[in-house]
């Protein structure tokens, strides 16, 4: 928001008191008036009674006013140009949108130009967020060399570097004795695989197939080439006794196929990324580049499908799959156009949507968006517990605007939400205590260091 | 003559009955000053019109081409094989440069579907889609449906088949549209591997063989089996293809006895349709459609860029 700042604060010292929130606590499952009281970064104490009487002398305190207080959104599908395609987003933009967003954390996938499966990738950025000094941010390793879905990359060195999971990002393993041995290969550093289900035989169509596609003319991907690949990563993580992740499942037909081997007991969890729940393939009628996604917009039975999958939980988390394209990748024809959509300070309030149209409550909706992903991937944020991360989000979650591209921190504006009404808006986002973004309207105490 | 005006000619999704009967009834016109000696009126004189083709076709640019010059237009012919398109120049970049030039219309074919849509945001002149990527062949359909009209009166209540490559088909997309708008009803016929995923909900029928295809059809549409857009296999070989979907005498006892047979060219003899079917003068109408396409192609023109519009086209920059 051109009229809002996002700022590279100096580290938090001493205490700040949030008081007057409702707060949101995904892991008690809970929602309350209170107060959380930061200090040196980390969360000192938070609770309904804690300063109900004010804030004591001494302690800087900000009055959120009813606004709503809960763990910053850790978003583990974020990809951005830098190293490679700069021109598209630098981490810089992307931590601004970010903070903009609400996220405190996120995961970087590992399909730039060089793909990251070096350790030397995972150190440079490592060393560049620090230096940004935005939101954290930490990376996927490649889980195969190149990304090519052949050799299984150096995934021990990558993990000794820093990498918190392993994925070829929206490239699928399509040969099942790779992905066996990966599964295999895994345990030996409990590492886990994030794997985008789509058999890749099926799966080279531009849009979903369905009438919507033979009336444009576009080649069809099958709903169906999603659910071959889970039940296939269901049977191979039952053989190797190994873990998996997938992501951004689409269809109904996965849905009830994960929802099946949880029940069986594997180690199998899942996310979506908000368009899946929030467009179907009406979005790309007229030949909406800004549309094209991997996978593509599905039919709404299958979106209808994966609200119910976050309801229920089987669907254990939200991702932005941030990927921002510029004009000369979406403004050509539909089947040249590369898919991708930016979608990090649209990522809250389109969630939201689920909260105010009654499918998840606060608390829900932050253990899909905060606590579940980083206890999945293993980061110290995205809880309310004394000693985490002070890395939180205020935000009014009543506010009511419209999403104009023209107006996001990205570098490249291809937000498949341009023009929708929504209704919840970031006011402020913490990091380790320090406040990186503040909405203008959110004047406090706490004016930013 | 009570048409209304339209901006462009992208598709014929979405036009009404009234549109595309007043279409066919300018086309009647123009069927008699292409057969007399003097062809040409000077109802475009002073306009421009661009044939802008990303795909290689000399039937239909050469189509429009005559159109164009026989109502007195000037006509520039884009070979975009050695033109700066070539050079990576991008579409969007043809578009503007092409429009800042100040045609009346220009008339695209493009390899993509919905490339001429995405060009026609770009350019204040009128568009005509000549065919893009397996979406659209608006004009095609239009020849059609005057060639239908000509000899059997009305579409109304028509039994159309249409064979063979549905899946990789612009003509069968338009022909679909345009014959159910005007009250016909539209079979599909061919193998299962060549039809798109949920053809059945734009209405027709599907027939996966020719005999129960064709049965009691008042029209049989062959299409050409278009090899060039396919990646991997749909069918095991050419003349098993032949064998079972391609028209014969045999496979047209199946059809009405005085049924017409159209196809939209070039013709893959000995592929869909024997050369015996092709050439039989009392069934065949495959060159008065031929010669139609000139006939609508003028309407075409002067529904989008004749008369007095045409200054207000120029002045919108």
């Amino acid at each position: 928001m051109s009229g809002n700042t996002y700022k590279t604060a100096a580290p938090h010292t001493g205490s700040t008191a949030y008081i007057n929130a409702r707060i949101i606590d995904p892991a008690g499952d809970s929602e309350y008036r209170g107060a959380v009281l930061i200090s040196d970064g980390k969360i000192a104490d938070y609770g309904p009674n804690l300063f109900a009487s004010g804030a004591p002398y001494g302690i800087e305190s900000v009055d959120c006013r009813g606004l709503v207080l809960a763990p910053g959104v850790v978003d583990t599908r974020v990809h951005t140009g830098e190293p490679g395609e700069e021109h598209k987003e630098t981490l810089e933009s992307a931590g601004a949108a970010a903070a903009a967003g609400g996220i405190t954390s996120l995961v970087l996938l590992p399909d730039n130009e060089p793909p990251f499966d070096d350790a030397s990738l995972i150190e440079f950025v490592a060393r560049r967020a620090r230096l940004i000094k935005l939101v954290n941010m930490y990376a996927y390793g490649a889980l195969t060399v190149g990304l090519e879905g052949k050799e299984l990359a150096e995934i021990g060195l990558l993990a000794e570097a820093g990498a918190v999971a392993f994925t070829d990002a929206d490239h699928a393993v399509g040969n099942a004795q790779v992905m066996r041995r990966a599964l295999y290969y895994c345990k030996a550093f409990d590492a886990l695989i994030v794997h985008l289900p789509q058999e890749p035989t099926l799966s080279g169509g531009h849009m979903t197939s369905g009438e919507m596609a033979t009336r444009l003319g576009l080649s069809g991907n099958p709903p169906l080439a999603e659910v071959m690949m889970v039940e296939r990563d269901i049977r191979l993580v039952e053989m190797t006794g190994g873990k998996m992740h997938l992501a951004k499942i689409s269809t109904a037909e996965s849905v009830a196929a994960i929802a099946a081997a949880k029940a069986r007991g594997l180690k199998i969890t899942c996310d979506t990324a908000a368009p899946y729940f929030a467009l179907n393939d009406l979005a790309v009628g007229d030949y909406r580049t800004f549309g094209k996604l991997v996978p593509p917009l599905r039919a709404e039975k299958d979106r209808a499908a994966i609200v119910e999958g976050l309801k229920s939980g089987v669907i254990d988390a939200i991702v932005s799959d941030h990927r921002p394209q510029d004009q000369d990748s979406k403004r050509v024809p539909f089947a040249q156009a590369l898919p991708g959509g930016i979608g990090l300070e649209t990522l809250l309030p389109i969630s939201l949507e689920l909260v105010h149209n009654g499918h998840l409550t606060l608390p829900q909706l932050f253990q899909r968006l905060s606590s579940r992903p980083a206890s999945l991937f293993g980061l110290p944020g995205g809880r309310l517990a004394k000693g985490a991360p002070a890395d939180l989000v205020v935000f009014d979650a009543d506010y009511a605007w419209q999403i104009d591209r023209t107006d996001l921190w990205s570098k490249t504006k291809n937000t498949p939400f341009d023009e929708r009404p929504v209704q919840g808006r970031v006011m402020a986002t913490i990091v380790g205590g320090r406040t990186i973004y503040r909405d203008d309207s959110f004047v406090t105490a706490a004016a930013m260091a | 003559m009570g048409l209304p005006r339209l901006p462009h000619l992208l598709g014929i999704e979405g036009l009404s009955p009234e549109t595309i009967s007043g279409l066919l009834d300018l086309s009647e016109n123009y069927i008699d000053q292409n057969r007399s000696i003097d062809k040409r009126r000077d109802m475009l004189a002073g306009r421009t019109v661009i044939n802008l083709f990303f795909e290689n076709s000399t039937r239909t640019r050469t189509s429009f081409e005559v159109a164009a010059k026989r109502l007195g237009s000037d006509v520039i012919n884009m070979d975009v094989a050695t033109s700066s398109v070539r050079k990576g120049e991008t579409l969007l970049d043809t578009a503007m440069t092409l429009n800042a030039m100040r045609p009346d219309a220009i008339v695209v074919r493009h390899h993509e579907s919905g490339a001429v849509n995405l060009l026609s945001q770009k350019v204040n002149c009128a568009v005509i889609n000549a065919g893009d990527g397996q979406h659209e062949h608006p004009t095609q359909a239009l020849l059609d449906a005057l060639t239908i009209r000509r000899r059997r009166g009305s579409l109304e209540g028509l039994l159309v088949a249409i064979c063979g490559d549905i899946m990789h088909s612009r003509v069968a997309r338009s022909n679909i549209h345009l014959l159910q708008i005007m009250g016909a009803r539209v079979r599909v016929v061919g193998p299962p591997t060549l039809m798109p995923t949920d053809i059945d909900k734009m209405g027709v029928e599907v027939h996966y063989n020719m005999k129960s295809g064709l049965k009691d059809v008042d029209i049989v549409m062959m299409l050409r089996l278009q090899t060039e857009r396919m990646q991997g296999t749909f069918v095991p070989s050419i003349s098993e293809y032949f064998h079972f979907f391609g028209l014969d005498h045999a496979k047209l006892e199946y059809a009405k006895p005085d049924a017409l047979i159209m196809h939209p060219g070039p013709m893959n003899r000995g592929v869909e349709i024997d050369s015996e079917v092709a050439d039989d003068l009392d069934r065949s109408v495959i060159h008065e459609q031929v010669e139609m396409g000139v006939a609508v192609r003028m309407a075409c023109l002067e529904a989008l860029i004749g008369g007095r519009r045409n200054a207000l086209v120029g002045a919108v920059a």
